[in-house]
C-alpha cells in the first residue's frame, strides 16, 4: 500500500506540496495560538521549504518523480523542434518497422518452435553424399521400406515419424462436378501421439491406423481447414470424400495450432502413410523422416544405427541397379545419414529462404544503424545547442547521472514513438511481404502471429536503439565543463569530429546496402530476361484428371474438342508442363555403351506440342500419331552436344533402362532447340521428348488418369478462356475434370518470384538508406555552417570567393563521404562471398555494380550538401559580424 | 527492523537525543529515538496533530527533551509511509484544517520493538558506567 501511495503521489506532486505546506503552516499557527511570538515560532521551525522537500522525498518515489519530470521536459524539448523530431521519429520508425517486420517473418518461418510436445527433441533425417554432377548434396526424402527398417533399428532410443511433403490434392465431397483442392499430407499414424497432438473432435490416428498398405482410408482434418471449409461443423465426423479411386472417411480434427511440420504450408488433411501409392516401393523416395529422440538417449549411437541400416538397405537395392556406372553406384551408396534439429519444423520454403531472409535481415539492420546515426547526430547537435543549459544545471548542483538520465529519457521518447509507428508499419507490412513471396498457384500459407515474441523484439530493439544513439550524447552532455561552456563554448571541433565519424559510417553502410541491392536487382533482371526457348504468350496450362485411367483416344478427343472452342488456336497434350516442377529422368546409353553419368530429362508430348510451345525444329520432323513411347524421340541441342558431339542426331538411336528391367529403344526423329526444363538458373539440361502415346512391354497402349493440355489461345488475355474451358472439359467426355488452370507465364514467373521479392525489398531498403544518409549529411552540414557562420562571414568580408567558401564548408564532410565509400567497397567485397550463391550471372566486381552505388551516393551527397553551401555563400558579413 | 536485533550501528541511538543543557551538539538529529517517543505518545493519547505531539514530548520530559520543530514532520511522514501511524485531515472549529495522527496495529508492534531495544541499550550503557 505504501509503495502504491508513493507511486500515485508521483502523479499528484502539486497537491502533495500543498498538503505538506498546509500542515507545516498549521503547526506555526498552533504555536502562535499557544501564545508564542510569531517571529520566534517561525525561526524555531526552520526552513519550511527544506522540510517540505524532505517530507516530499519520503512520501513519493524520488527516482520516479525525477523520471516523470524528465519525461515531461523531454517531450517539451521534442515538441519545440517539431519538424526535426518528426523527421527523426519517422526515419527511425521506418527502420524499426522494417526490422520488426523482418523479424516477424524470420521468426514465423525459421525460429518459432512447432506447437508440439518437446520440439527441442525433434530432428530431421537426411543423407549427405555426392550428387550425379559430382557436387555435394543433401537429400531428406526417404523410401518407406527403408524407413520401416530404420524405425525398428532405433526403436528404444527414438521414435521415427514419416511425413510426406504437403501437396495439393484433388478431392470431391459430393458429386464429381465439385472437385476441390486441399493440402494433403501422408503421416505416420503414431505422429499425433509422438508430437502430443490431441483431437479437437473425433479421434486422431494411432499406430493401428497405419498397418496395412491401402487398408486405412481415414482422414484427420486440421483445425484451420475444419474452420474455413466446414465452419467448425461437428457433424463432419463420418463424412467421406473421394480422392482418386479411394473413398476416405473423416475420423477427426486435430487440435488448433498444429497445421503440420512444414512452415510455409498449412496442411488441410492428414491421411495415413499406408494410403500412399508408393508405400511399398523401395525405389520411390517420397517422405521426410522426423525423429523424436527419447529423453536421455545419446545422439551419435542413434545416428550410427540409422546410417548402418540405411546403407544396408541401399546396398541390397543397388544389386538391382543395371546400366549404371560403378562410380555412380558407389557415389550413391556412399552417403552419410545426418540428424538435424527440426524444432521449428522442416520445409522447402525454409531452406529456400533461409539465406535470402538472413541477408534481408542484415540489410534492415544496416538501415536501422543508418537511422540511429542520424538521430545521434541530431541529438549531438541539440546537445551542443543546450551546452549552456547543461552547464547551468551542473553549476547549480545537478548530478551527472541526472543529466545522463535527462538526455536518455529524451532519446527514449524518440525510440518509443518510433517503435509505436514502426510497430504499426510492421503490422501491415509482414503479411504484405508474405503475399509477395507467393507464387499465385502455390501460395505459402504462413501463420504470422504478432505475440509477445514480436512485441518483445520490438521493445528490445527500441531499448537498444535508445542506448545506441542516446548514450554518447548523454555522456557528452553530462561531462560538460560549466566554466568553459558558460564562457562561450568548448572546443567546437570535438562535436563535429563525432558527427563526421558518424557520416563516414553511414556512407559505408549505405554503400553496402546499395551494392547488395544492385546485385539482387541485376540478378532478377538477368533471370527475368532469361530466354526459356519457348513462348509463354497466350498459353494456358490445363491440368485434367479422370476418375479412371482413360485410353489415349479419349484424351485425344478431349484435345480435339477444346480445339473447337472459340478463341483457341491450338491444343497439345503433355504429361506435365515445362518449368512446372515435375521432373522425369534417366541415364541414356548410345549403341549399348555404358551411360556417361549425365542424367537426361524427359517429357511425354503429343504431336503438335512443338507448335503449341513454339519450339523451333532444327531438323527431322515432329511426332506423328503413329509414333509411340518407347520407339521415337525428339532431342534437344544440349542432348546432341552431350551424346553426339553436337552433330545433327536425326536418324540415330539410343536406349535406356526400363523400370521393369530390360532396355527401351528409341529412334531420334527430330532435333529441336534448347528449352528450360526445371528452372531458369541451372545450365540447360540434355532433354528428349517421347510420344505421349505410350505402350507397355507387350505392346498394349497404356491408359492415363491425368494429363496436361497446353492451350494456345488467339485472344491476348488467355485467362479469360479459363471458365469456358472448365465447362467444356466434362462436355468433351464426362470422365474428365479440370484440376487446375494456370497460364504458362505464371509458371515461368513463379521461378523468379523470390528473386523479385529480394530485388524489390533490397531496392526499397537502398532508397531508404540513401534517403536517411542524405538527411544525415544535410543535417551535419547545416549544423556546421551554422556553427562557423562567423568565420565564414569574416572570410567573405576579407574577399573569399564563393568557390572557396563552398570548398571550406564541404571539404571535411566530403572526405568523410569518400572514406565511407571506400570502407563500403571493402565491406561489400568481403561480404559478397557469403551471398554469391543467390546471384545469377552477376559478378560483384563488375564496374557497373560498383559504379552505380558510388554515383548514387555522390549524387545524393551533393544534393544534400547544396542547401548548406548556398546558405554559406549567401552569408552577409555585415549582418553576421554586427550581430556578434 | 526486527525486535531483539540491533547492531553496532543501532547503538548510535544515544546521539539522536537532544538533551538540553547537557552539552550535546545541537545538530544531532532526532532520528530513531524520536520514533520511539512519538509512537509512545500516540499509544497513550488518541489522535494528535504534530504540534500537540511535540508539546507532549516536551511537557512529559519536563522540558529536557526538545524536538526540533521542523524535523518532526519528515519523521511523521516517514512513519506514516512505513504504516506505523496513519493520518487524517480534520476541520477545526476555527475552520482551519489540521492533520491528526494515530497509531496503527503495525505501529503498536513497532513500539514494542523500539521499547525493548531502548531498554537493552540503556541497560548496556548503565552497565558500562557502573563497571568500567
Amino acid at each position: 500500500m505504501s509503495l502504491w501511495s508513493r507511486m500515485t503521489n508521483v502523479l499528484r506532486g502539486e497537491r502533495l506540496n500543498r498538503e505538506i505546506d498546509e500542515e507545516l503552516e498549521a503547526h506555526i499557527e498552533e504555536a502562535i495560538a499557544q501564545g508564542r511570538d510569531p517571529a520566534e515560532a517561525r525561526r524555531a521551525f526552520g526552513s519550511t521549504l527544506r522540510h517540505r522537500e524532505k517530507s516530499r522525498d519520503i512520501r513519493l518515489i524520488t527516482w520516479l518523480e525525477s523520471l516523470r519530470a524528465d519525461a515531461i521536459f523531454g517531450w517539451r524539448q521534442l515538441a519545440k523542434t517539431k519538424i526535426t523530431s518528426a523527421a527523426a521519429i519517422l526515419s527511425l520508425a521506418l527502420a524499426i518497422g522494417a526490422c520488426t517486420s523482418a523479424f516477424r517473418l524470420i521468426d514465423a518461418l525459421l525460429l518459432r518452435p512447432l506447437p508440439v510436445a518437446n520440439p527441442e527433441r525433434l530432428y530431421d533425417l537426411s543423407r549427405q553424399g555426392t550428387g550425379p554432377e559430382g557436387k555435394p548434396q543433401t537429400f531428406d526424402e526417404w523410401a518407406y521400406p527403408d524407413f520401416q527398417l530404420m524405425r525398428a533399428a532405433v526403436v528404444n532410443q527414438a521414435e521415427l515419424i514419416a511425413i510426406s511433403s504437403a501437396e495439393p490434392a484433388d478431392l470431391t465431397y459430393k458429386s464429381d462436378e465439385e472437385i476441390e483442392r486441399a493440402y494433403l499430407q501422408y503421416v505416420s499414424g503414431w505422429m499425433f501421439s509422438t508430437l502430443g497432438i490431441r483431437p479437437a473432435l473425433g479421434r486422431v490416428f494411432t499406430e493401428n491406423d497405419d498397418l496395412k498398405a491401402g487398408g486405412h482410408p481415414y482422414a484427420v482434418l486440421s483445425h484451420d481447414y475444419w474452420t474455413h471449409r466446414f465452419g467448425q461443423d461437428p457433424t463432419v465426423i463420418g463424412r467421406t470424400f473421394r480422392m482418386g479411386n479411394t473413398l476416405y472417411e473423416i475420423a477427426g480434427v486435430a487440435e488448433a495450432p498444429f497445421t503440420g511440420t512444414e512452415p510455409g504450408t498449412m496442411v488441410d488433411i492428414f491421411v495415413p502413410t499406408m494410403m500412399h501409392p508408393a508405400v511399398t516401393r523401395k525405389d520411390s523416395t517420397w517422405h521426410r523422416t522426423l525423429a523424436m529422440v527419447k529423453p536421455g538417449a545419446t545422439f551419435e549411437p542413434i545416428r550410427q544405427k540409422l546410417d548402418a541400416t540405411s546403407r544396408a538397405f541401399e546396398e541390397e537395392r543397388a544389386k538391382g541397379f543395371l546400366g549404371m556406372r560403378k562410380e555412380d553406384i558407389d557415389n550413391y551408396l556412399n552417403q552419410t545419414v545426418l540428424l538435424e534439429p527440426a524444432a521449428s519444423g522442416v520445409s522447402d520454403l525454409q531452406s529456400e529462404t533461409r539465406r535470402p531472409l538472413a541477408i534481408l535481415g542484415v540489410l534492415v539492420a544496416l538501415v536501422l544503424l543508418i537511422a540511429c546515426a542520424n538521430v545521434a547526430n541530431l541529438m549531438a547537435a541539440q546537445a551542443s545547442a543546450r551546452a549552456r543549459e547543461m552547464a547551468v544545471r551542473v553549476s547549480i548542483g545537478g548530478g551527472r547521472w541526472r543529466l545522463v538520465q535527462l538526455v536518455l529519457v529524451q532519446s527514449a521518447w524518440l525510440a518509443l514513438l518510433a517503435a509505436v509507428v514502426g510497430g504499426l508499419f510492421a503490422w501491415w507490412s509482414g503479411p504484405f511481404v508474405v503475399s509477395m513471396i507467393n507464387p499465385p498457384d502455390n501460395p505459402a500459407r504462413l501463420l504470422l502471429p504478432a505475440d509477445w515474441r514480436v512485441l518483445g523484439f520490438g521493445l528490445a530493439l527500441a531499448l537498444a536503439v535508445t542506448l545506441l544513439f542516446g548514450l554518447v550524447p548523454a555522456l557528452r552532455a553530462s561531462s560538460v565543463n560549466p566554466v568553459s561552456a558558460l564562457k562561450g563554448g568548448e572546443d567546437p571541433h570535438s562535436k563535429r569530429r563525432l558527427m563526421h565519424a558518424l557520416i563516414a559510417i553511414q556512407v559505408a553502410f549505405c554503400f553496402l546496402v546499395l551494392f547488395v541491392a544492385g546485385l539482387f536487382v541485376k540478378t532478377f533482371d538477368r533471370l527475368s530476361h532469361q530466354p526459356t526457348g519457348f513462348s509463354a504468350d497466350r498459353l494456358l496450362v490445363l491440368d485434367a484428371v479422370a476418375k479412371q485411367p482413360q485410353p489415349l483416344e479419349f484424351w485425344e478427343q478431349l484435345a480435339e474438342h477444346l480445339r473447337s472452342v472459340q478463341g483457341v488456336e491450338t491444343v497439345a497434350l503433355t504429361d506435365s508442363p515445362l518449368l512446372g516442377g515435375n521432373s522425369w529422368n534417366n541415364f541414356v546409353s548410345i549403341n549399348g555403351a555404358p551411360p556417361n553419368g549425365v542424367l537426361s530429362f524427359m517429357r511425354g508430348v503429343s504431336p503438335g506440342w512443338l507448335e503449341a510451345m513454339k519450339i523451333p525444329l532444327i531438323d527431322g520432323r515432329d511426332f506423328l500419331p503413329a509414333d509411340t513411347h518407347p520407339g521415337s524421340a525428339l532431342v534437344n541441342e544440349t542432348f546432341a552436344k552431350t551424346y553426339f558431339d553436337g552433330v545433327d542426331p536425326v536418324g540415330k538411336a539410343f536406349d535406356l533402362a526400363a523400370d521393369e528391367g530390360g532396355r527401351l529403344q528409341y529412334q531420334i526423329v527430330g532435333y529441336v532447340r534448347d528449352v528450360r526444363y526445371r528452372n531458369l538458373r541451372e545450365p540447360i539440361l540434355p532433354q528428349f521428348y517421347v510420344p505421349f502415346h505410350s505402350v507397355g512391354v507387350s505392346g498394349v497402349p497404356r491408359k492415363k488418369g491425368a494429363a496436361t493440355l497446353l492451350v494456345r489461345t488467339s485472344i491476348s488475355n488467355a485467362r479469360a478462356l479459363a471458365a469456358v474451358l472448365r465447362q467444356e472439359v466434362p462436355r468433351a467426355r464426362p470422365e474428365f475434370r479440370v484440376s487446375r488452370i494456370r497460364t504458362q507465364l505464371e509458371i515461368n514467373q513463379s521461378h523468379t518470384v523470390r528473386d523479385r521479392l529480394l530485388a524489390t525489398l533490397a531496392l526499397f531498403f537502398a532508397i531508404v538508406a540513401l534517403l536517411l544518409a542524405g538527411v544525415g549529411l544535410y543535417g551535419v552540414l547545416h549544423y556546421s555552417v551554422l556553427q562557423r557562420r562567423h568565420e565564414i562571414g569574416i572570410r567573405i568580408a576579407v574577399g573569399a570567393q564563393a568557390g572557396g567558401i563552398a570548398r571550406l564548408v564541404t571539404m571535411d564532410v566530403f572526405s568523410m563521404v569518400f572514406l565511407g565509400a571506400a570502407a563500403g567497397v571493402t565491406l561489400g567485397m568481403a561480404s559478397v562471398r557469403f551471398i554469391e550463391s543467390l546471384f545469377y550471372q552477376v559478378k560483384a566486381t563488375d564496374l557497373q555494380i560498383l559504379a552505380l552505388p558510388s554515383l548514387a551516393i555522390l549524387a545524393g551527397a551533393s544534393l544534400a550538401a547544396l542547401p548548406a553551401v548556398i546558405r554559406a555563400v549567401r552569408i552577409d558579413p555585415v549582418t553576421m559580424l554586427r550581430a556578434e | 527492523m526486527q525486535p531483539g536485533r540491533f547492531s553496532l550501528k543501532r547503538l548510535a541511538y544515544l546521539d539522536v537525543y537532544v538533551l538540553r543543557g547537557l552539552s550535546i551538539r545541537k545538530s544531532d538529529s532526532l532520528q530513531g529515538s524520536l520514533d520511539l517517543l512519538v509512537l509512545k505518545i500516540l499509544s497513550r493519547r488518541a489522535r494528535l496533530h504534530g504540534y500537540a505531539i511535540m508539546s507532549a514530548i516536551q511537557d512529559i520530559s519536563g522540558e529536557v527533551l526538545r524536538v526540533e520543530e521542523g524535523s518532526l514532520y519528515p519523521a511523521l511522514h516517514r512513519m506514516e509511509e512505513a504504516g506505523w501511524i496513519r493520518a487524517e485531515w480534520i476541520t477545526k472549529d476555527s475552520g482551519k484544517r489540521a492533520r491528526m495522527y494515530e497509531l496503527t496495529a503495525a505501529g503498536k508492534k513497532q513500539l514494542g520493538a523500539e521499547e525493548s531495544r531502548w531498554q537493552a541499550v540503556t541497560l548496556a550503557v548503565n552497565r558500562v558506567l557502573r563497571e568500567a
